[in-house]
C-alpha cells in the first residue's frame, strides 16, 4: 500500500434530510475498500481530526466525518462552532444518529466501496460511536474514551445526553474500546461496568485500558498525547478493522 | 474530560475580535479541553453576541490558577475605585 488519498470537503445529507458539511478522505489505486464513519471530539470539526480521517484512507479505508455542529455554526471556524455548541448542550442523541446514518449511507454508495462500513468516535465521539452502534446497523464500531456510555453526569451539569449502557443489547457490531486507566470519564471502574453489561448481553467486544494515559492520548498536539498508547491504539484499530471491514 | 461545565451569563459592554469591536450580550466560562492553551483542561471564557453569529466571540483560555488570580484582580480593581464611579 502506497497511502496514496484524496480528501476533500463535500456536502452530505444527515439528519432530517439536512445538507451536512463533511471531511471525506478516499484511498487511490484500490479497487475494493471499507469505510469508516469519523466522530469528531467536543473540539469540533478541526484540523486534528481532519487529519485522523485522512490516516484511514492512508490505510485503505474511505473515511467520511461529518461536521456535527455544522447547523449550529455553518461556515465558522471550528473553535468558534464548538463553543457555540456547547452553549447549546452539545449534539442532541437523534441527530447524531441521523448524521452517522447519512454518513454510513455516503460511504456504502462510493464507488468501490464492499458495503462494509464502521465508526470510530474520541471524546463526546466515543460515547457518540456505541449510540451509533446501538441505533444502526454497522460492521465494526471503535469508542475512544468516551464518558457516560455508564455513570450519570455530575449534578448540576447542563448536559443533554445521558447514559446508554441500556442499548448495549442493540449493539449490532463488535465493539473495540481504547481507554486511558488514568482517566476520570470514563473511570476504569465505568469502564470495567461497560464491560460486563456487554458481558451480559453477550456482545462480542474488546477493551484495552492503557497505563500512564489519560483522556485524548491519541490527540498529537495536545499534552494529553502519549505516544506507546497512541501507536499501540492504532495497531489495535487496523486490526480490529481488518477482521471485519476490509475489501 | 468532556466536562460540558457551563456557567452562562448577560454582560453588558464591548469585545474585539477578528472583525474588530463589537456589542457584547452574552459570556460563558467553562472548563474543559482547551483548543490552544499547553494545558489538559483550562478555564474558558467566551465573551459572544450570538445575534452576530459563533464568529462574535472573543475567547480565553486560562490555568485555573490564572483564572483565580484573574478573579481576584477583578474584585480587587471595583473595589478599589473611587466611591461613585462604579
Amino acid at each position: 500500500m502506497d497511502e496514496a488519498l484524496t480528501a476533500e470537503t463535500i456536502t452530505m445529507t444527515g439528519h432530517n434530510g439536512d445538507e451536512v458539511e463533511a471531511y471525506l478522505a478516499q484511498p487511490l489505486g484500490t479497487d475494493s475498500f471499507g469505510g469508516v464513519v469519523v466522530i469528531h471530539h467536543m473540539p469540533g470539526y478541526d484540523g486534528g481530526t481532519k487529519e485522523i480521517t485522512r490516516r484511514f484512507a492512508a490505510h485503505g479505508y474511505a473515511a467520511l466525518m461529518p461536521n456535527l455542529y455544522h447547523r449550529d455554526a455553518p461556515g465558522a471556524s471550528s473553535d468558534d462552532a464548538a463553543a457555540t455548541a456547547r452553549a447549546k448542550g452539545g449534539v442532541p442523541d437523534e441527530r447524531l444518529v441521523g448524521d452517522v446514518r447519512g454518513a454510513a449511507d455516503y460511504l456504502r454508495a462510493l464507488d468501490g466501496a464492499n458495503g462494509k462500513v464502521g465508526v470510530i468516535g474520541y471524546c463526546s465521539g466515543g460515547r457518540q460511536s456505541f449510540l451509533a452502534a446501538c441505533s444502526l446497523p454497522l460492521d465494526a464500531a471503535v469508542d475512544c474514551y468516551g464518558a457516560f456510555v455508564v455513570g450519570t453526569p455530575p449534578e448540576g451539569m447542563p448536559l443533554k445526553v445521558g447514559p446508554i449502557a441500556h442499548l448495549a443489547p442493540n449493539l449490532s457490531c463488535p465493539l473495540l474500546g481504547l481507554f486511558g486507566a488514568e482517566d476520570q470519564y470514563p473511570s476504569p471502574e465505568q469502564v470495567d461496568e461497560l464491560d460486563k453489561i456487554l458481558i451480559e448481553a453477550g456482545k462480542e467486544h474488546e477493551f484495552h485500558s492503557y497505563q500512564g494515559a489519560g483522556h485524548a492520548f491519541f490527540s498529537v498536539d495536545r499534552p494529553a498525547y502519549r505516544v506507546e498508547a497512541a501507536n499501540d491504539g492504532w495497531q489495535k484499530i487496523w486490526d480490529f478493522y481488518g477482521r471485519y471491514l476490509a475489501g | 474530560m468532556c466536562t460540558y461545565l457551563t456557567e452562562k451569563i448577560e454582560v453588558s459592554g464591548s469585545g474585539k475580535g477578528t472583525g474588530g469591536w463589537f456589542t457584547l450580550t452574552d459570556a460563558t466560562v467553562y472548563l474543559d479541553h482547551p483548543v490552544h492553551a499547553p494545558a489538559e483542561h483550562t478555564l474558558n471564557i467566551d465573551f459572544l453576541n450570538p445575534a452576530n453569529g459563533p464568529s462574535a466571540r472573543v475567547a480565553v483560555e486560562l490555568t485555573a490558577e490564572s483564572a483565580r488570580a484573574l478573579v481576584q484582580a477583578i474584585e480587587a480593581t471595583l473595589a478599589s475605585a473611587p466611591p461613585g464611579l462604579v
